[in-house]
């Protein structure tokens, strides 16, 4: 590969030239934490506030929601999985218990291949985080999430979602994230859509075309 | 549009190629409708937010950081992405990245690659080159897909098939797809794209895509996207090869912060995009086995060199400068002759030739400002149109005809009496020109040769009887 070594080296000290001489890391920290960010970062709307406003914001962009008490979870899934008419569903390793209703065929990833994956009805998982401002909920290929493709080839998706676990800013989404950034992370706003014929939003194209999300009220709130 | 690839070194220039735009009502009518409503959209989304100020001077401030220690950022990324699995690749031009891709895709022993949208492999022409090779590519993005089947070019950074309107893309699916009794509503043409594409999804073993942004600080890659064909060409098949410019460089993970809150209001109205997907290297249990990634210069380190040009590679191809440009609005992007059209496209497409090439660009525009007040990363781009119109003169030297006649203009301008002759010499030549109007004022629609320029786009005023030195010198003499 002396060819790749030579294009490193020629691209390399290009911009070297161009920026008048290597940079430092050190430097480049510095003034890195010197970046004004004087937007709007915190919260500023009250918890109850912001799961209204996620409930909003995710039915904007099509997506169906039910905000239950942790005891009626079991219940809620249930129905939205009847209204569906959804019956053979895949479910990341790590779901945790009390979220998925009798009655269903639940089916743990096995790592399917594609072909396999189309053949489910629908997936249930989890979430690491849900963004209220922008209708957003964000997995990663951790336990009770599990890997994108099974998200995305079923042509329905239920996401739960603990309120714990909802921030009312990106950036908050962000800070949250930090600590697991290198895992594989997916920002679901909406089940799939385009707007590319004479700009006309329409809903499903490629991915999941039905997103439905369970909200699960802190046990503490009122 | 013929199937040929938009390529700045063969394009008509901007203003031969923009009348002919001008004439197609269908396309101007299409532009005009698709730019309105993603303008509306990007509006209403833009006035919810407080703080949007401070997000563009975050956003051009972290832009700014990058490309002044680019050199640092892309070597910590290339760490980075290796130690989680990734190949990093190093291209210094378009053939070169063309190239890499090819020996890749051919390595892994298939001859089809399904494509995310990626204007990158649009600039360095691909998808020529992956055929050439005997590689069938796959544009999965509906747009793209419109493209294709149309041997059509794109004409929007986000929407590249803006200029089609539904009928005109029924009728290319319902030849290329062989579906005659395709219904025309939009439902019916996303169906049909899904119904098309999902067999390539499940079959092909190879991806082939761009990206958003390079996060440095976990060598981490973000693709941003609405229809989930990103999320299928980035996790299905067993190789993924993505190309990016080395621009797209952020320093840290946290920067998304801004990025992710600035992009999709700026690029489609949207609070946030369907999909974002983040990936970095490769993880066993979830993704391509294999991903590799090429770091492309093809001309960037010629634009950061040039402190005034320096800020175009802080954009993050969003769009709205095109949705916002009453020069685009009328002309479409296919009269730019470059896949980067609009305001942007008029500063980078010369600047990426190294101004050899494109160099009507940076006069295709009428500098109203209207692109900078939209610009996320609030790149000046009316400032650095008048840097890249400086640079052409220079370039042409004193051979450039503009050049010659303004120095002649000079000669006339400093003697007064040379200035009297002039007027009076032009008061006889317009003359078999002019034209009455109704109030009695002359007008001048065509002028013959070069100063045709002028009155290809407007008409001139004929000069008064008597100029003003004439009325005052008389005024003198009657004594009043």
């Amino acid at each position: 590969m002396a060819s790749s070594a030579d294009a490193r080296a020629a691209v390399l000290g290009r911009i070297r030239k161009a920026i008048g001489g290597a940079s430092s890391a050190d430097v480049a920290r510095a003034e890195w934490e010197a970046i004004p960010r004087e937007f709007k970062r915190a919260a500023s709307h009250e918890r109850g506030e912001v799961l209204e406003l996620l409930v909003e914001r995710l039915i904007d962009y099509d997506a169906h929601v039910v905000v239950v008490r942790p005891e009626g979870v079991t219940d809620a899934v249930k129905s939205l999985l009847e209204a569906r008419g959804v019956r053979q569903l895949l479910v990341p390793v790590g779901m945790p218990d009390g979220v998925l209703p009798e009655g269903f065929a639940f089916v743990v990833d096995a790592g399917f291949g594609a072909s396999e994956l189309d053949a489910f009805d629908g997936v249930v998982t989890m979430a690491t985080v849900a963004i209220a401002e922008t209708g957003t909920v964000v997995l990663q290929n951790a336990a009770g999430q599990g890997r994108r493709a099974a998200t995305l080839v079923p042509d329905y998706h239920l996401c739960v979602v603990q309120a714990t676990n909802v921030v009312e800013t990106v950036p908050e989404a962000m800070v949250r994230l930090q600590a697991t950034a290198s895992l594989a992370t997916t920002f679901v706003s909406g089940p799939s859509a385009t707007a590319d014929i004479e700009m006309t939003r329409i809903k499903g194209v490629h991915g999941p075309r039905f997103l439905d999300v369970v909200v699960i009220e802190d046990a503490g709130s009122k | 549009m013929s199937g040929t690839a938009l390529d700045p070194r063969t394009a008509p220039v901007f203003p031969m190629a923009a009348r002919s735009a001008m004439g197609d009502t269908q396309l101007r009518k299409n532009v005009r409708h698709a730019t309105d409503v993603i303008q509306g959209k990007r509006a209403r989304v833009v006035g919810e937010m407080p703080d949007w100020q401070e997000l563009r001077e975050a956003g051009k401030r972290i832009r700014q950081h990058t490309m002044a220690h680019l050199d640092v950022y892309l070597e910590e990324f290339e760490r980075n992405c290796t130690k989680a699995g990734g190949v990093v690749h190093w291209a210094r031009d378009a053939a070169e990245a063309r190239r890499i891709i090819v020996d890749l895709v051919k390595a892994t022993g298939s001859d089809e690659v399904i494509k995310i949208k990626s204007m990158t492999t649009e600039e360095i022409q691909l998808n020529p080159a992956l055929e050439a090779a005997g590689i069938h590519p796959f544009e999965t993005d509906l747009a793209e897909l419109i493209i294709q089947l149309g041997e059509d070019q794109p004409s929007h950074i986000v929407v590249p098939a803006l200029h089609k309107n539904r009928q005109q893309i029924r009728e290319i699916f319902r030849t290329k797809m062989n579906l005659p009794e395709l219904g025309e509503r939009p439902q019916d043409l996303a169906d049909a794209a899904r119904m098309f594409l999902r067999e390539k999804f499940l079959r092909v073993k190879t991806g082939v895509s761009g990206a958003n942004f390079l996060i440095a600080e976990t060598g981490g890659v973000c693709v941003v996207e609405s229809e989930g064909n990103g999320r299928m060409c980035l996790t299905l098949p067993e190789t993924l090869i993505t190309v990016a410019g080395i621009d797209k460089v952020v320093p840290r993970f946290q920067d998304l912060e801004v990025l992710l809150q600035v992009l999709p209001r700026s690029a489609t109205g949207e609070r946030m995009n369907p999909y974002n997907s983040i990936w970095t290297g490769v993880d066993a249990a979830d993704g391509p086995k294999a991903f590799h990634i090429v770091l492309m210069d093809n001309a960037r380190t010629e634009i950061l060199a040039d402190a005034e040009g320096r800020q175009t590679l802080n954009c993050i191809r969003c769009g709205a400068c095109q949705n916002a440009c009453p020069v685009y609005r009328q002309t479409g992007g296919h009269a730019y002759g470059s896949v980067y059209a609009g305001p942007i496209g008029a500063i980078l497409t010369p600047q990426l030739m190294e101004m050899e090439h494109a160099q009507s660009l940076p006069y295709a525009s009428s500098l109203c400002g209207a692109c900078y007040e939209v610009c996320p990363v609030k790149i000046n781009i009316p400032e650095v149109l008048i840097h890249l119109r400086n640079k052409v003169v220079e370039q042409n030297g004193m051979r450039n005809v503009e050049a010659l006649a303004m120095r002649a203009m000079g000669m006339i301008f400093q003697s007064e009496r040379r200035f009297r002759a002039a007027q009076r010499m032009g008061r006889i030549a317009e003359s078999p020109l002019v034209r009455k109007d109704g109030q009695g004022q002359g007008w001048i629609g065509w002028l013959p040769g070069l100063l045709g320029g002028w009155t290809q786009v407007r008409d001139l005023q004929s000069m008064p009887k008597e100029t003003f030195r004439d009325w005052w010198e008389k005024r003198g003499t009657d004594g009043k």
